[in-house]
């Protein structure tokens, strides 16, 4: 059997254990059991995917297969798998099992909280494994949906406002994404019978430039209102402030990549003309993007409107490094991503924790944390380091990538934009030092604070999964820049450079 | 013909079977009525032979005789969510047979709607399954509600058959026959043919409630007895989409340049006005009428397609809405039956005590409102892919803002039941075994239909002609 049918077939059957589960300790290990297969797999796609690249095979797209769903309008489900998807299925593995860690007390509904969040990660599994816009479109509202329930009962504050707000404005994205794909389907003409939703076989047979022109935008603006592009940011921090700690993790770690993937998935690599002639226009805001949610992150009291913005500013810049279409920074990109990704949700990980204990997330009403909760403030400084772009840590390579390939542009438009993208970073070293020199430094300002349990077994698992492979990817990133780099191949075929 | 006569015989065999319960109690009459139609649906599957009869005014092939399986299906469902209702107000009443008479005339209709040859058929088939829905909407005569449903719904339907009529009329004034096919062959779109043509699609407009045609389903809808206004927004409407589907694309291809037009600027008002109303409503039978109004506006782009992918996602769409329409009226009636109580406010806190029928309720609102991986998310696609493969994109863009708008109202009955909590929940609620057959029927059509390509592929197949 087709490995990416296993990632697809685990979750699947964890929601059903779930369903017949019945207290809280069965929905809970059930659970762990379930993502932790599905961990053990993606590390096993990984290895078997760098080992069939090491006895050379050079196919653009590996472990495919092709099962026929409706005939009649060549809807199929392909699967296969690059080294961009399988670096993003690995990461969607490791925050899903510790989004489960981090979730081990939840009281309320148990049950039902997993079988949504593992919903949520089964629908982006899908999103990474296939090849079909169809499925694709499939996986991708499959993934929305279960954020309404998620934040909706076990979110706080104004959870429904969020909830309702982050769904609409995801599905609105969704329904400019459908035109968009529809539109490609009825343009394209790589298959051999009529139309086809197959992403090889459109990019083969290539869409008319005119067609590109009326679709690009829509495609490019229904990702990217998952990943964050401005004007259509908005959804994401309310929704992250609102929602549960597992699933802020899931979302601004993982859920957000959907946008950027699919940008660089089918907005770009299908549609490459467009691309260039437009890209300046999206340049502009998802370099405006990158400031404003660095300047946002700055003026926030909350952690987790903090980390918000900063991921607005984040994901900004894998946008913003996508359309820069050039081959380093599209590597950048999928670096970012997965550093970001890792970053996002250790840090929502150790807000959650944090709240738990203090009931707050107010910077200011938090002092010298570090000599109560030393393991927890050890973890946020890590992930703060690794959020500013220290060497050392998986940020630093991302950006620089980024930073490296924005430059091979010798316009002066692209030299401001990128210049003023840096300045971002600056920023950023701003409000996270100001955060960690706040709360975490200084005196203890709370008496009731020196009684604070430290953090329990589930909680440090859950954050070792997260740190490990920051560490991992800062210190030796060249193989996964490799199997990344090697990747992009066709998408720079397609843009003809 | 085969469909038609079994109707009639299981319609006399309940009319005459009352008698044969001696006694005040006839509540035997339910369950044998459901055995029976169940029967009938079931026998519907054999499969037919086309043909023609009474010099082309009845016709039939493996099309038509898929429909009528569907409507069955959808009255089936409708028969099993009633028996409880019929059980506890009709029984007491003696009104037993009466109902089921009035309800499987009205299919009768239906049949011979779809299966018409002729115009004046198709008109007779148009009233006769009119008629008696009026006469059911007011089925609760005592409520006056019901009695008000009942009376709006006749003289709305009979200023529609009143149009239809003078269209029939004009038509036959241009070109001097009734039959279909050689209408078909005469039309040429002169100015008397398309004003005929228009009064006489009215008529049908108005059946499937589309806007600006729609004013009476809220009010009707509303007072009918749940289960009639189930069957209105479901086997009523799914009727007419037929019946338009098999005329517009089957015999008035010639006048495509008019109707495409009009379809066009019908399908974003009805998308649009039924969306736009929804929103506001708190009865939850007015908000699923709405809905429905809403829905009818997306069945409409598949008309945009001329091939064979248009009519099998009309096709394909209508039979899942059955599913998903249905299993929500199914748990409104529920509700109601064993509460009294409509109002979306009532729904608060409803998972916590009433996990099961939440969770329905939740997956017909989801598949209405074309998440995946429920039906509903294939049937709006596939209507969406019609009309993409016309060329309409400024039109789908505006029908899937539209369904964006949809599925904020149907999160609002979500929010009711999954995210508040109530201090006054509602109670436990135990349903009979045939409303539970109903609901179980509902869910599996909408967990099945679309992540199996079987139907669709099997649609598709019938589609090859009209």
């Amino acid at each position: 059997m087709n490995i990416l049918l296993l990632l697809l077939i685990i979750p699947t059957l964890t929601i059903l254990a779930l369903m017949f589960s019945k207290e809280r300790e069965q929905a809970r290990l059930v659970s762990v059991v379930g993502m932790g297969l599905q961990f053990v797999a993606a590390f096993y796609l990984l290895f078997a995917f760098l080992r069939e690249r090491a006895s050379g095979n050079t196919d653009d797209m590996l472990f495919t297969s092709s099962y026929m769903w409706f005939s009649p309008l060549n809807i199929r489900f392909d699967l296969g798998v690059d080294g961009v998807s399988v670096a993003l299925i690995v990461l969607t593995a490791i925050v899903t099992l510790a989004g489960v860690f981090i979730s081990w007390r939840m009281e309320d509904l148990a049950k039902e909280f997993f079988i949504s969040l593992i919903a949520l990660a089964t629908g982006v599994f899908g999103f990474f494994v296939t090849l079909d816009l169809f499925t694709m479109f499939l996986f991708y509202e499959l993934a929305v949906i279960p954020m309404y329930l998620l934040i909706g009962i076990w979110g706080s504050g104004p959870k429904e406002y969020s909830a309702m707000k982050l769904t609409l404005m995801l599905m609105g994205g969704s329904a400019f994404l459908l035109v968009g794909l529809l539109g490609l389907y009825f343009n394209s003409t790589g298959a051999a019978d009529g139309h086809t939703f197959n992403l090889m076989e459109i990019a083969a047979g290539g869409i008319p430039v005119e067609a590109q022109r009326i679709f690009f935008p829509l495609t490019f603006v229904g990702f990217g209102v998952l990943g964050a592009l401005f004007p259509f940011h908005t959804w994401s921090p309310d929704g992250h402030a609102s929602a549960p700690t597992a699933v802020s993790m899931l979302h601004a770690g993982v859920l957000m990549k959907l946008g950027g993937y699919g940008c660089y998935r089918v907005a770009v690599f299908l549609m490459p003309q467009a691309a260039s002639e437009m890209a300046w226009f999206f340049i502009l805001l998802t370099g405006f993007s990158v400031i404003y949610g660095a300047f946002g992150a700055i003026r926030q009291t909350d952690l987790k409107y903090i980390n918000a913005y900063s991921s607005v500013s984040h994901c900004g810049l894998v946008l913003f490094a996508i359309l820069m279409l050039n081959k380093t920074a599209m590597n950048g990109a999928i670096l970012q991503m997965i550093s970001h990704g890792l970053m996002t949700a250790l840090f929502f990980a150790l807000i959650g924790m944090l709240y738990e204990r203090t009931h707050t997330r107010i910077v200011q009403e938090m002092g010298g944390l570090m000599k109560v909760l030393p393991f927890i403030s050890a973890c946020y400084v890590i992930a703060g380091l690794a959020s500013l772009g220290l060497p050392g840590l998986s940020g630093f390579v991302a950006e620089m990538t980024i930073f490296v390939g924005a430059f091979e542009h010798a316009d002066a438009f692209h030299r401001v934009w990128t210049i003023l993208a840096v300045s971002a970073i600056v920023v950023t070293a701003v409000y996270i030092l100001r955060v960690v020199g706040t709360m975490l430094m200084g005196p203890v300002n709370n008496p009731e604070y020196a009684h604070l349990p430290a953090a329990a077994w589930y909680e440090k698992t859950g954050a070792l999964l997260l740190i490990l492979p920051i560490a991992a990817i800062g210190m030796a990133p060249l193989w996964l820049s490799e199997m990344i780099r090697f990747s992009l191949e066709p998408i720079i075929r397609q843009l003809g450079l | 013909m085969r469909h038609e006569l079994q109707l009639l015989a299981v319609i006399l065999v309940i009319t005459c079977a009352e008698i044969y319960y001696s006694g005040k109690d006839k509540s035997g009459v339910v369950p044998l009525s459901i055995a029976l139609f169940g029967l009938h649906a079931l026998a519907g599957w054999f499969p037919i032979g086309e043909g023609a009869l009474f010099g082309g005014m009845y016709r039939t092939h493996a099309l038509i005789h898929f429909l009528k399986n569907v409507l069955d299906l959808g009255v089936l469902v409708v028969v099993l969510q009633t028996a409880g209702w019929v059980k506890k107000q009709l029984v007491p009443e003696n009104r037993v047979s009466e109902f089921y008479l009035l309800l499987w005339s009205s299919l009768l209709g239906m049949y011979y709607m779809i299966s018409s040859g002729d115009v004046l058929m198709l008109f007779i088939g148009l009233e006769m399954s009119t008629l008696p829905v009026a006469a059911l909407a007011a089925y609760e005569v005592l409520r006056m509600r019901s009695a008000e449903a009942g009376i709006k719904m006749i003289l709305m339907a009979g200023l529609a058959s009143a149009i239809t009529l003078m269209g029939i009329s004009l038509l036959y004034g241009a070109t001097g026959t009734f039959s279909l096919t050689v209408l078909s062959q005469k039309l040429t779109g002169t100015g008397l043919e398309t004003l005929g043509f228009i009064f006489f699609f009215a008529g049908v407009a108005f059946k499937i409630s589309l806007v600006p045609f729609h004013f009476w389903a809220p009010d009707v809808y509303e007072g009918a007895p749940t289960g009639i206004a189930g069957y209105l927004s479901v086997v009523s409407k799914g009727a007419a989409v037929f019946i338009l589907m098999i005329l517009l694309l089957g015999f008035a291809p010639a006048l495509s340049g008019i109707w495409i037009g009009v379809l066009y600027l019908l399908a974003i008002l009805t998308m649009t006005i039924g969306n736009l109303f929804a929103l506001r409503q708190q009865n939850l039978k007015r908000f699923l009428a709405y809905s429905s109004v809403a829905q009818a506006g997306f069945i409409l782009l598949g008309f945009l397609s001329a091939g064979q992918d248009g009519r099998a996602s009309i096709i394909y769409f209508v039979l899942v809405y059955i599913f998903s329409n249905l299993a929500a009226f199914g748990v409104v009636h529920s509700v109601e039956a064993a509460t009294g109580k409509e109002n979306m406010d009532d729904y608060e806190g409803f998972y916590r005590v009433n996990p099961r029928l939440a969770m329905v309720m939740l997956l017909a609102l989801f598949s209405l409102a074309g998440i995946p991986p429920l039906a509903g998310f294939f049937g709006k696609f596939f209507l969406f892919m019609s009309a993409a493969a016309g060329g309409y994109y400024v039109l789908l863009l505006i029908a899937v803002l539209n369904t964006v708008i949809s599925l904020y109202y149907y999160l609002l009955i979500v929010r009711a039941m999954f995210l508040r909590k109530s201090a006054h929940p509602l109670p436990v609620i135990q349903n009979d075994y045939w409303m539970r057959a109903s609901l179980l029927i509902c869910v599996a059509g909408i967990l099945v239909l679309g992540v199996s390509s079987g139907v669709y592929d099997y649609i598709f197949g019938l589609c090859v002609r009209l």
